[in-house]
């Protein structure tokens, strides 16, 4: 058996991969759901339910579509030039932090609407930074970032660990290891009455949008994609390849340290350990199913967020543990990688 | 006159990559102690046909028959055992292991007495010294020449009881002088019963090399003759397919001096990579340099593409110093520039074809503005662009990669001409194109040359550069040669150059 590369891409085999790829997910979840001794198909009619049928498990969706598609965008532009960034996860906590320890206690007297701004701005910049260190030691010393700032997640949360325990610890918080929280004027309005959806949701749908529009037509988005697709062409036409890492940097990690400014702002109000399940890393899953494309990622985050909060309220009424949704996610990344290969490449004897 | 037994035969063989036929019904038989030619254009069907009989490859229909008996199809190790033996075109030796090392690798077993050592040691002299292939069992791969390279190949096959030898292009990576030696040894070699047959492009080495050739031309065999009874001109129409004539020089005055490079260095100490390497070039001028490949072409081409920084020596471009200048800058000052690999420097296979035209000019204010790409000012300079340098395979939208090696490189000459260029580095730009591209692309080069363009010819066929060029300079081990003029430029002289003989010259030139 052999793969050959396709000649060209058919747009339907290209649309319908993720489609797909989901499907077949979902068919291997079913599966395993059926093993655990519960009816599949009621199974399926509770996630369902508990993701999309009411208003509030709408908003619940929402909610926790916001950071993904922050988290999913960092990913799917860092991927698109091939900066291999798995780190979302600890530029989420790092803008997180900024953003707390910004945001309270006064937060230098700011109004409300140059505060929030601000604070996004703080969020994504301490994102940046945690992006910018390890690209420029990948073009500097070779080093791989695949590893740097997979390593630096766990840094990051030690250090998020240190600082609500220790200098930032909330005093009213009775003993719960949280950070003080953000004053109320850093709150981010609500976008429906008596839930949990905020503001950030737009936001994060302006921001794919923007990102959409910039790689599509600016030079920027056509340097970074050059240097991801062929760094030798790219370093041949004379495109500077190192600066546009950096820019690239910037842009990911930023949106990742947006994914906590929003978290804290929208939705906590304060860092803990507990802020993320894990966005930065499902950000990966998200911008894989949206085959890297910014518009998919907001379809892509609201179906992995739709899977979290469907699972959640299916366990409570099914003897099937909330975990089948972390399968049924990494099942995806992986149904995915594969449909994405078929689509690329044909098998021939 | 019944013709000798044949000891191989090639029977209606066909294989198809999706779809793109490599070969069709391809009838071929060997005799003993014959040398066979196979003559075709690159993707005429040689190589896939070679890596058919040697197992590579499982043809789609057809057989394979060595003396009388059927072959099992795709496996290597029946093929050598039927006694096939196959120099590729790229060696396949362990540079970190000795000659004799090497020979042993894949007949012996990993564990072997110094008995075995010893025999093998005695079977490889005997060999090397019956065919006239010297080179010390004890010298380590990679302190070997190119030639020698190929003499442990083809000893390797030897000792692997080979009767029927198979060299893919042999003389690709070879000096003439070099070249010429391997053809002796070969024909040595059939007259003590080997049979082998050869594959090339070139039209004087097979009718001096061959006692037959075969012509191969889409997959398909076109003709075969006997190399006492054809012509060149025929078979370059036989392997074309038509008539191409390639375009004449013709004579141009130069002008004023465009780059001077003096005492240049690239790379330091043991990884000196230019070393000490003067040349000038004026306007108007196609200077050439010529080299068997890996003796720092590379180097130069990027010094001069703005990839690399000389570490010594003085470096100008119309007067000015250009040692620190960028790809962007030079881009910008108009040096068109044609890298030696199209595939992966030349083009991002996965961008469009206006994609490609644009990216290293995407500064022009034609192109972008305020930091957003001017798509359709791009669009329609690419679709200039295809209809002038005559790209076929798609329009602007297309992907790069889908476009044939010719049209991809008239894409390249195509983006880097249509702004008349002052200065034209072309590093091996003919490589792995036919005839008609070749043509195609020395035409663009003698017309840059005609707009008063400077052309620094870098390439490995002597062919190319006697053609074009108005001096040639030889290249080896990072050293240049001084210059020779074109009129004083005979093939004989300047193998011997690309050896790195030429101190005796200097007072010549």
């Amino acid at each position: 058996m052999r793969f050959e590369r396709r000649e060209t891409r058919s747009p339907i085999l290209l649309m319908g991969a993720p489609l797909i790829a989901v499907a077949v997910a979902l068919a291997i979840t079913g599966f395993l759901i059926a093993l655990s001794g519960a009816p599949v198909l009621e199974a399926f009619q509770k996630i369902l339910i508990s993701a999309f049928g009411s208003r509030l498990a709408i908003t619940e969706t929402l909610t926790r579509a916001t950071p993904l598609i922050f988290t999913g965008l960092a990913v799917a532009v860092a991927f698109r030039a091939q900066v291999w960034n798995i780190g979302a996860e600890g530029q989420l906590y790092l803008g997180a932090l900024a953003v707390a320890a910004a945001g309270s206690g006064g937060a230098f007297g700011l109004p409300p609407l140059l505060l929030i701004p601000f604070l996004m701005v703080v969020g994504a910049l301490a994102g940046m930074v945690l992006l910018v260190v390890p690209v420029t030691l990948r073009f500097r010393f070779g080093v791989d970032e695949v590893v740097t700032t997979l390593l630096l997640n766990f840094i990051v949360l030690l250090f998020v660990s240190l600082a609500i325990e220790g200098f930032m610890r909330d005093p009213l918080a009775f003993g719960w290891p949280q950070s003080v929280p953000v004053d109320g004027d850093a709150r981010l309005p609500k976008l429906v009455p008596k839930s949990r959806l905020h503001l950030g949701l737009v936001i994060a749908i302006i921001a794919a949008i923007v990102v959409f529009l910039v790689n599509r037509y600016s030079v920027f988005g056509m340097q970074s994609r050059a240097a991801g697709l062929n760094a030798a062409a790219a370093r041949f036409a004379g495109v500077p390849i190192s600066w546009t890492l950096i820019k690239v940097a910037c842009l990911s990690g930023g949106l990742a340290g947006l994914a906590g400014a929003v978290e804290v702002m929208g939705v906590k109000g304060h860092v803990s350990t507990a802020l993320s399940p894990g966005f930065g890393y499902a950000g990966i899953v998200v911008a894989m199913l949206a085959n890297l494309n910014p518009l998919g990622v907001v379809a892509a985050a609201i179906f992995v967020a739709a899977m979290f909060v469907g699972a959640d309220g299916m366990s409570r009424s099914l003897e099937v543990p909330s975990f089948i949704a972390d399968v049924t996610v990494s099942l995806a990344l992986l149904t995915m990688l594969v449909a994405l290969f078929l689509s690329t490449y044909r098998v021939v004897r | 006159m019944t013709a000798p037994a044949p000891i191989l035969q090639l029977e209606g063989i066909s294989k198809r990559f999706g779809p793109i036929v490599a070969n069709e019904d391809v009838t071929v038989t060997l005799a003993e102690g014959e040398v066979l030619a196979l003559l075709g254009e690159n993707g005429a069907g040689k190589t896939t046909l070679m890596n058919i009989l040697f197992g590579h490859y499982v043809p789609d229909t057809g057989r394979v028959v060595i003396e009388g008996r059927e072959l099992p199809l795709g496996q290597t190790r029946a093929a050598i055992d039927a006694g096939v033996g196959m120099v590729h075109q790229h060696f396949t030796l362990a540079p970190n292991l000795t000659v004799l090392e090497n020979v042993m690798t894949g007949t012996e077993s990993l564990i072997r007495l110094a008995s075995a050592t010893r025999a093998a040691r005695r079977k490889l002299g005997e060999l090397a010294e019956r065919f006239g292939l010297a080179v010390d069992p004890d010298a380590r791969v990679s302190d070997l020449s190119v030639g020698e390279k190929q003499r442990v190949e083809i000893l390797k096959a030897l000792y692997n009881e080979a009767r029927i030898l198979i060299l893919d292009e042999p003389t690709a990576v070879l000096t003439t002088q070099e070249a010429e030696h391997l053809f002796e040894t070969l024909r040595g070699m059939a007259k003590d019963g080997l049979s082998i047959i050869f594959i090339s492009h070139k039209l004087n080495e097979v009718l001096s090399a061959a006692d037959r050739i075969v012509v191969l031309r889409g997959g398909r065999v076109t003709a075969e003759r006997l190399s006492g009874a054809t012509t060149k001109d025929e078979l370059a129409e036989l392997m074309v397919g038509r008539r191409v004539d390639r375009p004449v020089r013709g004579r141009v005055e130069p002008g004023k001096v465009i780059v001077e490079a003096e005492g240049i260095d690239v790379g330091t100490g043991g990884e000196k990579r230019l070393d000490q390497v003067s040349f000038t070039l004026r306007e108007s001028e196609i200077l050439g340099i010529i080299g068997v490949s890996g003796n720092g072409q590379a180097a130069l081409a990027q010094l001069l593409s703005g990839l690399a920084r000389p570490t010594a020596g003085r470096l100008t471009f119309d007067g000015r110093d250009a040692s620190t200048l960028t790809a962007r800058d030079l881009v910008r000052l108009g040096v068109a520039r044609i890298p030696e690999d199209r595939n992966t420097e030349g083009a991002v296979g996965d961008f469009t074809l206006w994609q490609n035209t644009v990216l290293e000019k995407i500064d022009d204010p034609r192109f972008s503005r305020r930091g957003l790409v001017r798509r359709q000012a791009a669009r329609e300079f690419c679709r200039d662009m295809i209809a002038r340098f005559d790209v076929r395979g798609g329009g602007p939208e297309t992907e790069t990669r889908l476009l044939s090696g010719g049209n991809m490189q008239k894409l390249i000459f195509g983006r880097n001409l249509s702004d008349a260029p002052r200065l034209l580095i072309a590093a091996q730009p003919t490589r792995g194109l036919d005839e008609g591209a070749i043509a195609a692309v020395h035409a663009e080069i003698l017309a840059a040359r005609r707009g008063g363009a400077g052309v620094i010819l870098i390439s490995e066929d002597l062919d190319e550069v006697i053609a074009l060029a108005d001096r040639a300079q030889a290249i080896y081990r990072g050293r240049l040669s001084p210059s020779v003029d074109a009129d004083h430029l005979d093939p004989r002289k300047m193998g011997l150059m690309m050896a790195g003989v030429w101190d005796d010259m200097a007072d010549a030139v």
